[in-house]
């Protein structure tokens, strides 16, 4: 069979040493981000990036996946145990996690929690495993385009389900496509927006823009609220659950694990959107719904679940078709350009061995953090009795220097200084800065497809809608945005948002 | 009447207008070119129109649509952050990674209420010295650590 040769091709690569060893640092650093609130994934790969310039193209990427899948079991730590989400994508777990915490079944919900991850990233790289390579083939026939159409798609579906207003989200995607030109042109060769200043020809700085947005800015939010988590959990009793838990929590994480392996799939979806999606659904299925927000079981099973198998899915996209689906997987894509890999349908015929190493390594890394997180929950529970006014320096320091390091240059730390500046006018607008950094990495490739598109039909627009795969492409894009700006639906999406 | 019923949206659009605005002032120079024959000018130019119009309907619905919660800012511990970083690339190259880090620490650990001096200063030195273990000796990164004077 040739999904199980390419899965022990992958095995072969992810448990060599070396990769290994990254994978458990993957998982321990994102653990530790995912426990500790105010510091995300995203800032942290940015910081991590320049450290994998010297790894194998593999190992790094197996190192920062494992950060973003740690992120996911971290952040569900705290949400049971604290009260407060660690990541965003573990909003939900705190209704009922917490209750179940402070009903003395707190070792039974993060044994839920973990367990339920583990089986959601099990079925998940089964999932990408059967489905990526039909998918890289269809890819493989893209012309520049569908190509231009497809991301239209992704931009399109990542603003839809973007927090916040749907204009302004359109807006930042549309800055940032723009701040993507910065650089020199690539077909003529001219300078853009460059300002005579020999350090932006290659473009922004990618790393130095992700801190000053997502850190920087992140930082003086936060200190904004004079009051920081100060409740910590009581001892964790025992972290065995009941046989009558069992029954009610197994079929939650099924179901949860199917949401976020449809869910993840969707560009801008990914882990948030499948916990939310998942966590309705168990509440619909209940005999009694009422049991929900006051320590029901399945609400921690099946978004749980939900969103580590949306988390690993939404690396399909950016693998098969090059096209990232959220912040994350743009720095992913980074890296990969970093790493001189064009990402796109060609990575799994041109480097087998770091498209399946990668893909096993995410199950590697799931058993990792089971056996990370069960028996080691005390220690990192004590991670969070550090006081946020120690931490968010040290924070501060490490983007710097990591900044820094991107080029060894301290041009990029005053970049980020710009982005900080610029992020805390945006967050204090009500502006998200994920889609403009999805438009950024986007924006170059975006625009040499249009271009590419219009010479081959010597500048007929019409190209786009008479080729059929991205005319059903744009169509669905037409239709999302439609949707959105209908009044009722418009109405629905906010309630949702508004609950985390 | 309010003139400006939700200034969060508001300010958000004339934001997103002068981003336009500007970016369609430096692109005047680049040459368009033609649909068939895109000039590095062509697409900038797109998207510039698309952040001023968009942008002048999002100021638009501020002004005329549902009410908002009024602005807030709070440009102090912003600043000092900011500042903090700023004196780091200023110091690095003059006092070393150590002196600067601390630096840093110390001034960015000044924009929590809950600030602290004598906790800041040793959690700046310890950080400092971690840092250059870190990131200059293990990772090799081409920082000075000691002032050059001291002959480091």
């Amino acid at each position: 069979m040739e999904l199980f040769d390419n899965l022990l091709l992958g095995l072969s690569i992810a448990v060599t040493p070396v990769n290994l060893l990254y994978a458990f640092v993957g998982c321990v650093v994102g653990t530790l981000i995912g426990v500790l609130p105010g510091i995300g994934p995203v800032a942290t790969i940015a910081m991590l990036l320049p450290i994998t310039y010297g790894l194998e193209p593999v190992t790094a990427l197996i190192m920062l996946a494992g950060i973003y899948y740690g992120a996911s079991y971290g952040g569900s730590t705290t949400a049971i145990l604290v009260n407060l989400p660690g990541e965003m994508s573990s909003v939900i777990t705190v209704l009922d996690g917490h209750q179940m915490a402070r009903q003395g079944r707190a070792g039974a919900a993060l044994c839920v929690a973990a367990l339920g991850s583990f089986l959601a990233g099990t079925v998940a790289t089964m999932v990408i495993a059967a489905f990526a390579p039909p998918l890289a083939e269809l890819a493989l026939k893209f012309d520049a385009a569908e190509y231009f159409s497809l991301m239209v798609l992704g931009l399109v579906s990542a603003i839809a389900l973007a927090h916040g207003s749907v204009l302004k989200a359109v807006l930042m995607t549309i800055l940032g496509l723009l701040l993507g030109m910065v650089g020199t042109d690539v077909n003529s060769g001219m300078a853009r927006f460059t300002f005579d200043r020999p350090e932006l020809i290659d473009g922004i700085g990618f790393v130095a823009m992700t801190m000053g947005l997502f850190a920087f800015a992140e930082i003086a939010v936060n200190l904004e609220r004079t009051a920081g988590p100060g409740v910590i959990a009581d001892r964790i009793s025992s972290l065995w659950i009941t046989w009558k838990e069992f029954k009610q929590s197994f079929p939650a994480a099924l179901r949860g694990t199917a949401v976020g392996t449809m869910l993840g799939i969707l560009p801008g979806g990914g882990a948030t959107l499948s916990a939310f999606a998942s966590y309705t659904l168990e509440k619909k299925l209940a005999k009694d719904p009422s049991r929900f927000g006051r320590g029901a079981i399945e609400g921690v099973a099946g978004p749980e679940s939900a969103n580590n198998a949306g988390a690993q899915i939404s690396f399909v996209p950016m693998l098969t078709l090059g096209i990232p689906s959220n912040a994350v997987m743009a720095l992913m894509v980074g890296a990969l350009i970093i790493h001189d890999i064009q990402p796109g349908p060609q990575i799994m015929t041109k480097t087998p061995e770091l498209f399946w190493g990668l893909i096993a390594s995410m199950w590697v890394g799931n058993a990792i953090l089971v056996i990370l997180n069960l028996p080691l929950i005390g220690l990192w529970v004590k991670l969070l009795s550090v006081p946020y006014r120690i931490l968010y320096p040290l924070i501060l320091l490490c983007c710097s220097i990591g900044a820094f390091s991107a080029n060894n240059n301290m041009f990029d730390v005053w970049v980020a200084i710009g982005f900080g500046f610029l992020g805390y006018i945006f967050l204090k607008l009500g502006c998200e800065p994920a889609p403009l950094l999805l438009g950024y990495i986007l924006g170059p490739m975006l625009e040499e497809n249009l271009r590419r598109a219009l010479v081959l039909s010597r500048g007929d627009y019409t190209v786009f809608f008479t080729r059929p795969i991205s005319a059903t492409m744009l169509l669905m894009a037409l239709g999302l945005l439609i949707l959105m700006i209908m009044p009722t639906i418009r109405a629905k999406r906010e309630t949702v948002f508004q609950e985390s | 009447m309010q003139l400006i019923r939700n200034p969060r949206d508001f300010y958000a659009g004339l934001l997103f207008v002068a981003f336009g605005i500007a970016a369609l002032v430096i692109a005047q120079s680049y040459p368009v070119g033609t649909a068939s024959r895109m000039g590095p000018g062509y697409f900038p130019r797109i998207l510039g129109i698309l952040l001023v119009a968009l942008g002048a309907l999002q100021s638009l619905i501020g002004m005329r649509g549902r009410a908002g919660f009024p602005l807030q800012w709070h440009w102090r511990p912003l600043f000092i952050l900011l500042a903090s970083v700023a004196l780091f690339i200023l110091l690095t190259s003059w006092l070393g990674l150590i002196v600067a880090a601390l630096v840093l620490v110390f001034i960015a650990s000044a924009a929590s209420a809950e600030f602290r001096w004598r906790e800041a200063l040793i959690a700046g030195a310890v950080q400092g010295v971690a840092a250059a273990t870190l990131f200059v000796y293990a990772l090799g990164l081409p920082l000075p650590v000691w002032p050059p004077f001291f002959g480091g």
